[in-house]
């Protein structure tokens, strides 16, 4: 069986008196693209950054490609790839003088000139990191990140700053790391993007891990159920407590609020075939992972 | 070896990249010695300036000040700076070693000190009728252990100091008390009492003495092994204290 790329048991980080994690254990599995998501100042970059080992551990251990990164930092950082949060580049650097300079860390790995059209940097070959958009800066890092062909890659909150575009942009970006088989684990504190990339997250608070799972299994889990909604005139409809995975509705004049969980949605739109009603709004309306986050993370959190 | 080269040269590029860094490195100097020039000329008198003209003792003077200038003052802020950015945090986490961070600005740092000495050497010696080096080997070893001394200063400051700001700063008032009284200025015998006490504490002072040595054959004293300590010991401490962020 195959060893998991990033392996985290109960890992501790203190900071003087302020204990930064607490206890966060989680695995990530090969080519998938992990997230871990919390609110500012739970533990997120503190987190990745001990796997990098640019932070000792105060407990616990960490293994990443079955390296220690306390012992290994420097053997390990030839495997990995790395878009930091708060670091730049001097502003006077020109784009292809980075790539060149960090290209030439590591005999493996694709040739800049290659990432440089890869990652759409070609027309700003000669122009000076200061001088790019707060895209054209990411898109660089990615391409920084990508130079050692790294089997691991850690975003640290790359979309933080991005206009909407721009974010749209960058998800691309990192599917595209995700195609080359890249495993990449995602810092970050959008919801949406974390729901739309991750296969699997993490959501930390208070620097223990809050809940885990896919996005939809933690909306399942978390959200608080499902609600299926319909405009209906008139009729006799309370068969519909009896329809499966139903857990209660409501009417007011002719507009339902069908409560449930899981499935709901088919068995309410089969119930009402069934009893030769075709609603023509029929929709469903489901927590998103925003919700589940400001469940998990507002102060009594933790109960669903 | 091929990444020390490649950040050498790419920091040789960014140093020339900031044209304020580069006036003050290679011309300043050069206004300086037309000042003294002017105020002094190149005759010898016996009680000042160790016995020989005021020019002859200033070209190896300057040849240390140049060192001192770029050592103190574009060094430390340069590294700070990055710092400051996550530039250096960014080089570790794409494993890149410290010791070709800091290789990097020492070659730059003596690259850009040759090359300003030897601007001022090609002016001074026409235009004062100041004499070639009594010994081109001990001016090279003097050269190259006073630009060793000064970098390795100035990466003890760029890795204590907690910003570009504070870097330059302190490195700019550094060069310039040492500049006043370390033998670079006004002509060490006329400053007395805590001025020249001072004055002869400075790097620069031993700096000076041990490339006239070389110049104008005049005795070092303890020089070479005081800037070879002051060596030492600044680059004990910089490992010591070298942070990444």
């Amino acid at each position: 069986m195959a060893v998991s790329p990033v392996e985290v048991s109960h890992l501790v980080k203190r900071y003087g008196d302020f204990t930064a994690v607490r206890d966060i254990s989680f695995q990530v599995e090969e080519g998938e693209i992990f997230g871990i998501l919390g609110p500012n100042g739970s533990g997120k970059t503190t987190t990745v950054e001990s796997l990098q080992g640019l932070r000792g551990i105060d407990g616990g251990e960490v293994r990443v490609l079955g390296f220690d990164p306390s012992t290994q930092a420097a053997e390990l950082r030839r495997h990995i790839g790395s878009q930091l949060q708060e670091s730049a580049l001097p502003d006077r650097v020109k784009v292809w003088e980075a790539l060149d300079l960090f290209g030439s860390i590591s005999e493996a790995g694709p040739s800049w000139q290659r990432l440089l059209d890869e990652w759409g940097l070609g027309e700003k070959k000669d122009a000076r990191f200061g001088s790019l958009s707060g895209g054209q800066q990411q898109r660089l890092f990615v391409a920084l990140a990508l130079v050692n062909d790294p089997e691991v890659v850690f975003l640290d909150e790359m979309t933080t700053g991005l206009d909407p575009a721009s974010r749209r942009v960058a998800w691309e970006l990192i599917r595209r790391i995700r195609e080359r088989g890249t495993t990449v684990v995602l810092v970050t504190h959008f919801m949406e993007e974390a729901e739309t990339l991750c296969d699997r997250l993490i959501v930390v608070s208070g620097g223990t891990v809050v809940a885990e799972g896919t996005p939809s299994a933690l909306i399942d889990r978390h959200g608080g159920g499902v609600k299926v909604k319909f405009t209906l005139d008139g009729e006799d409809t309370a068969w519909l407590s009896t329809v499966p995975h139903v857990t209660g509705w409501d009417r007011e004049r002719n507009r339902y609020e069908v409560r449930g969980e899981g499935p709901v949605l088919t068995y309410v739109a089969s119930a009402l075939l069934d009893h030769g009603m075709a609603p023509s709004d029929l929709r469903q309306e489901r927590a998103t992972l925003e919700d589940v986050f400001l469940a998990l993370t507002s102060e009594d959190g933790g109960s669903p | 070896m091929t990444l020390l080269l490649k950040m050498t040269w790419l920091e040789l590029k960014l140093f020339l990249r900031e044209p304020l860094t580069v006036l003050f490195a290679l011309v300043l100097p050069l206004i300086i010695l037309f000042v003294m020039g002017g105020v002094f000329g190149n005759e010898a008198q016996a009680d000042i300036y160790r016995g020989v003209g005021a020019m002859n003792y200033y070209v190896p003077a300057y040849v240390a000040l140049v060192a001192a200038s770029v050592g103190l003052i574009s060094l430390p802020t340069h590294m700070a700076s990055n710092r400051e950015l996550g530039v250096l945090k960014r080089y570790r986490a794409s494993s890149i070693p410290a010791w070709v961070v800091v290789g990097g600005q020492i070659a730059v740092t003596f690259v850009i000190s040759m090359v300003s000495a030897l601007i001022l050497i090609s002016v001074a010696l026409p235009v004062y009728d100041v004499p070639g080096p009594d010994s081109i080997p001990l001016v090279v070893a003097g050269f190259a252990l006073v630009a060793l001394a000064f970098s390795a200063l100035g990466v003890l400051l760029g890795a204590v100091l907690p910003s570009s700001r504070a870097a330059q700063a302190l490195g700019v008032m550094l060069w310039f008390v040492m500049l006043m009284v370390g033998g670079a200025g006004p002509p060490p015998e006329v400053l007395t009492g805590a001025m020249g006490t001072v004055g002869d504490l400075t790097p620069l002072f031993h700096a000076v003495r041990a490339l006239q040595d070389g110049w104008l054959s005049l005795d070092p004293g303890l020089s070479w092994p005081v800037v070879a300590g002051i060596t030492l010991a600044s680059a004990t401490a910089a490992v010591m204290f070298f942070r990444w962020e």
